[in-house]
Formats: structure tokens, sequence, C-alpha cells
């Protein structure tokens, strides 16, 4: 689904220069959810930017479902975006000026799908997050936990086949962060959707099917094959 | 993208007003200004505009209508005599002193007319008859500036260059470029009113035989008479218009005030979208880690510009109409035909997009990546 290969990211340059990715090489697999973990500076977001087609990488390969997508002009990475992911932010990005429907609906009208098409498959999508009672909410008048559920519908509108989501949790209580990646798991594993979770957030950590540790731009540690319905129980 | 730019728009009322005010402001001092401008266009040379003269002959060089100065009758029989011409008559337009009921003068133009031939007569009356004109020492004046003159209505008697005369009618809407108006009577009485000798006159007016090409009869005459200018009536209505409008610098004053209200608008309309799409920025970004192309975010910002200018044009256009039609009834009227109507609307979309420019080029260059930023 994704492989990544030999990835460097410098920033600046000269004496001024930051190596924030130091020859990454990884394999995220369809169905997966995999968690990027590390100190703030460490590369993690900056490696989730690379994958996610929205930062350029100074060298190395990053394939998308074997696409190349290193040296693409920049002009063809919005539709590459488009194709293969959703995003999950931290602040959860909402626009407050629409309803909890019309948030979902933009996604929806990116993918060209318009009219009561995308009014059905938004609200839809809002009650497989359990918020169809808050279709007509403005963020604003939403929790924490229930914005993030409608961000999380809107990163699936149009089903992307990969989630990436940028410490999901961290702007929320336990509970609203449990409920969150209760949520992405399912998702994951229902819809055999590929998530790709930074996070600072140990709590979160029972719910990875596969870990990656990041340090100054090197991966230090990799946990694979966990069985995260396992580690819960 | 529309639902994000209409939501966007009304969801900071407190933009959109500011954003409102400032479309309003800059659209209605662009009409005002302009039809100031198209008003003194039309008032500057109005009495040539409605003479149904086809041809003028002044003394050489004369500035403007306004400005003629004594002609010698004798060649009225020279213009008869060129093919082409079926009438010639004699006109006066002279500024004189008029004396007010409390003893000050006030000066006018008396516009002395052939009275009964069509040429250079008044237009518009609305209170008695043009062929009362024909009587002795008889004026009519426009209800303009009947209270200026120091006039009640028909009947009332004034004092012009110290002679006797009598208001016999009313016109409406007959404004005088100057501060001195027009007063109509027949050439004859013009004659004792600007002191002109039995054999002169200001102009001579021509009205050309059916069939007869203007420009071939007006070089006929050039050729026929000496010492004299010979002028189309459009080539008088410009000569006169160019004049007052352009060379006392009236007009391109009123351009500049239009000029300005263009320049404000664009800076308070670029300001206030500036400043919603800064607001906005971190939404576009998210709009481009989602995959929004640059022109998804063109047209957010368009649509917000354009449904501003259409709200502000629909406020601005009203305002234009009522200050037009309450200037009516004064001294500076204010046009605001169905043209400027639609190309202020224009206009204002013009504008509205151009002053976007800057939003789009800050919303475009923004880095998707800043999504991550916290």
């Amino acid at each position: 689904m994704i492989q990544i290969r030999n990835l460097v990211k410098q920033y600046g340059r000269g004496d001024a220069a930051v190596q924030a990715l130091r020859g990454i090489d990884l394999d995220v697999h369809s169905g997966e959810i995999l968690m990027l973990m590390g100190p703030s500076g460490s590369g993690k977001t900056t490696l989730l930017s690379i994958m996610g087609c929205i930062l350029g990488a100074t060298s190395g390969s990053v394939k998308i479902d074997g696409a190349e997508i290193m040296g693409l002009p920049e002009s063809k990475l919005p539709g590459v975006r488009l194709r293969h992911f959703g995003f999950v932010f931290q602040g959860f990005n909402l626009f407050p000026a629409l309803t909890a429907r019309e948030n979902v609906e933009v996604g929806l009208h990116l993918k060209k799908v318009r009219g009561g098409a995308a009014r059905r498959q938004a609200e839809s999508l809002l009650e497989q997050v359990g918020l169809g009672g808050k279709i007509n909410s403005y963020p604003a008048d939403l929790s924490g936990g229930q914005k993030q559920r409608v961000a999380i519908a809107r990163a699936l509108a149009g089903d992307p086949p990969i989630l990436l989501a940028d410490e999901p949790t961290a702007a929320l209580d336990h509970q609203s962060g449990t409920n969150v990646m209760e949520l992405l798991t399912s998702l994951a594993k229902e819809r055999d959707r590929t998530v790709v979770i930074v996070t600072h957030d140990s709590r979160v950590l029972p719910y990875a099917g596969e870990i990656v540790h990041i340090e100054d731009g090197r991966i230090r540690a990799h946990e694979i094959e966990r069985e995260p319905e396992e580690v819960l129980q | 993208m529309a639902t994000i730019a209409w939501k966007n728009l009304f969801h900071d009322r407190t933009r959109l007003f500011v954003t409102l005010v400032g479309i309003v402001f800059a659209l209605v001092l662009i009409l005002v200004q302009f039809g100031l401008f198209l008003s003194f266009l039309e008032t500057s040379s109005n009495i040539v505009a409605n003479s149904h003269v086809d041809l003028w002959i002044s003394a050489p060089s004369i500035p403007h209508v306004n400005g003629g100065s004594a002609l010698a009758e004798g060649k009225r029989y020279q213009a008869l005599s060129v093919p082409g011409v079926e009438r010639v008559e004699k006109y006066t337009l002279m500024f004189v002193n008029w004396k007010l009921p409390t003893g000050a003068q006030e000066a006018v133009q008396v516009v002395g007319y052939p009275v009964g031939c069509g040429l250079g007569g008044p237009w518009n009356v609305t209170q008695g008859d043009l062929n009362d004109l024909r009587g002795e020492d008889t004026v009519m004046v426009d209800e303009l500036y009947l209270s200026k003159l120091g006039v009640k209505g028909i009947g009332s008697t004034v004092e012009i260059t110290g002679r006797r005369a009598r208001v016999v009618g009313l016109t409406r809407g007959i404004r005088s470029f100057t501060t001195a108006p027009y007063v109509y009577t027949s050439f004859k009485n013009s004659q004792n009113y600007a002191r002109l000798t039995e054999d002169q006159t200001i102009f001579f007016v021509v009205r050309t035989a059916p069939g007869a090409d203007v420009a071939n009869v007006k070089r006929a005459l050039i050729a026929r008479l000496k010492d004299v200018d010979v002028y189309t009536n459009e080539e008088m209505r410009r000569k006169t218009m160019y004049y007052w409008v352009l060379g006392t610098g009236a007009g391109v004053t009123t351009l500049l005030g239009a000029i300005l209200g263009l320049i404000v608008g664009i800076v308070v309309v670029a300001q206030t979208i500036y400043a919603a799409t800064v607001d906005h920025i971190r939404e576009f970004g998210t709009l481009k880690a989602m995959g929004a192309s640059n022109w998804n975010i063109y047209q957010v910002i368009l649509m917000q510009a354009f449904l501003s200018a259409l709200m502000g044009y629909t406020i601005a256009i009203a305002i234009g109409a009522a200050v037009a039609h309450g200037s009516q009834s004064g001294n500076v009227p204010i046009a605001l035909p169905p043209a400027v109507a639609v190309g202020a609307l224009l206009l204002a979309v013009v504008m509205c997009a151009g002053a976007s420019f800057i939003s789009i080029r800050k919303a475009t260059q923004i880095d998707p990546a800043m999504v991550f930023k916290g």
C-alpha cells in the first residue's frame, strides 16, 4: 500500500539545515493500524506529511499502491491526496461556519459527489460515527470528541483507502480519546482501511497493530504483528 | 465550494457589514460623481443639443456657445444664397443683468430666438405658450430659478438691463451650467436686453433644406462668408461641452472623485476580503490538505467577492437612485441612466474580484502542511 525507501527530509540549507528524516524505510500494508511515536521534533509528523503528499521529501522513494509520488509535479499532488487519503487533525480543523453535515459534504464535493447524493452519504457517515442526531449542529455546539468524530466522518468521505491521523486524541479527554480510537480501529477492520496515526498518547497504544518509534529522524524500534483486539482484551 | 463561500461570508456578520459599508461607500461615491459628470455634460450644452439647428454661424474663434460676439445682419442674406440653406435666423445668447425685487443684480443669459420657426427655442414648457413670446418685453424662465430670480410666477414683472420684462411662461429642467440662468425671449426683445443695435446678432442659426448634406452646406457657407466660423450643431455642442466640463476643470474634478471612489472601494474591499482570507487561512489549508485544487480555493474567494459585490451594489444603487431622484429639483442634478446602473454592477464585480487578487495569492501560497502544526 505505502512503500517508503531511504526517505530523507532536510529543512533549510547550509549551516541552518535541519535533518528531519535520515533514511526511513517503512512498509504500510492494507488494513493495518500503524502508529508513529516519538518525542517532539523526532520527525513523525514530517513523515506523515510526506506519506500524505502534503510535504515533499529531499530524497528517497515513496510509493502508493506501487506508484512513485516523489518527483510528481506540485499540481498533481492534490489529486493524489484526494484519491488515496483522508486526514484527521489534532485540532479537528472543521469549518466553523458549516454544520456537521456540510463539513462532511465538503469532502464529498471535492470528490465530485454533489447534491442529494452528497447529503445522503454525509448523513450516513455521521450515523456511522454516532452523530446521527447532530447533523445540523455547528462545530461550536459540539464537544471535542464529537468534533473529532465529524472530522473522521469527513476523512471517510469518498471512501479513501488510507486514513492519516495526526494526534487525533491529543485534544480529547480520556473517554473521548478512547471512543475515537475505538472508532478508528473498527473502521480499519470493518472497511479494510489503512490507518496511520501519529501520537504521543500512550493510552492509544493498545489499539495499534504496528508501532514505529522515531527519534532524530530515524526509526529506533518497529513493533510489528500486534493484534489490537488481543491487546485490548 | 459555494456553500463555504456563502456561509463564511455570513458567519462573521460584523466583517460582512464592514465589507458592505466599504463597497456601498465606494459605489455611491462613484455613482454620484459619475452622475454629476454626466449631468455636467448634458447641462453644459443642453441649449445647443435642444436647438434643432443644423448649422451655427458665429464670429470667428468663439470659445463656446455662451461666448459669442456680435455679427452684422448683412451676412444673413449671403448665407441664404448658399445652395442647401433653407432658413437663416438671428439668435442671441448673452450674459445680461437681471434686477431682483430687492434691487440686487443677478446675471442671466438672455436667449433671443426666432419665435415660431422651431429653431433655438425653449423646451419642456410647463406654463404659458411660446407664442406669448412674440409680445414686447416678454420672457420665459425655468421653474428651477424662480426663487433665485425673485419671480413668483407667470405675470411677474422684472427688469433686465434696465428694461421692463414680463414673465409669460415657465419651463422645467432647462438648467444652466453657469450660475446665470437662461431667460428665453424673442430675438427682437433680446436685442434690447443685450443692447445690440438693430443690425446686430450674435449667431445666425441655419436650417438646411430637406435632403441637403449638412457638411457640404457648411463648406459652402465657409467659402461664401468671410470673417465667420461655421459649426454643425454637434460641433457646437462638443465645443461648448468640452469648454465648460473639461476646460474649467469641473468635469475633471468629478471624474477624479469617481476614480477616488473606485480606489477607496478597492482598498477597503481588498482589506476586508484579505482580512477574511487570513482569518480563514487554516480552513483553506485544510481544504488544500484534503485535496482541493487552487481553482477550488479561487472559487471560494471569488464567490465571496461576487456575493459581496452583489449585496453592496443592491444597497448602493438604491441609495444612488434616491440621491439622483432627490437631486432633480435642485441646481445640481445627478444623472443615473440605466447604462450607468448596469456599468456600476459590472464595476462592483470587477472591483471586488480585483480586490480578491491579493487574497487569492495569499490563499494559494498556503503550505498545506500547516494543518499539522497544532
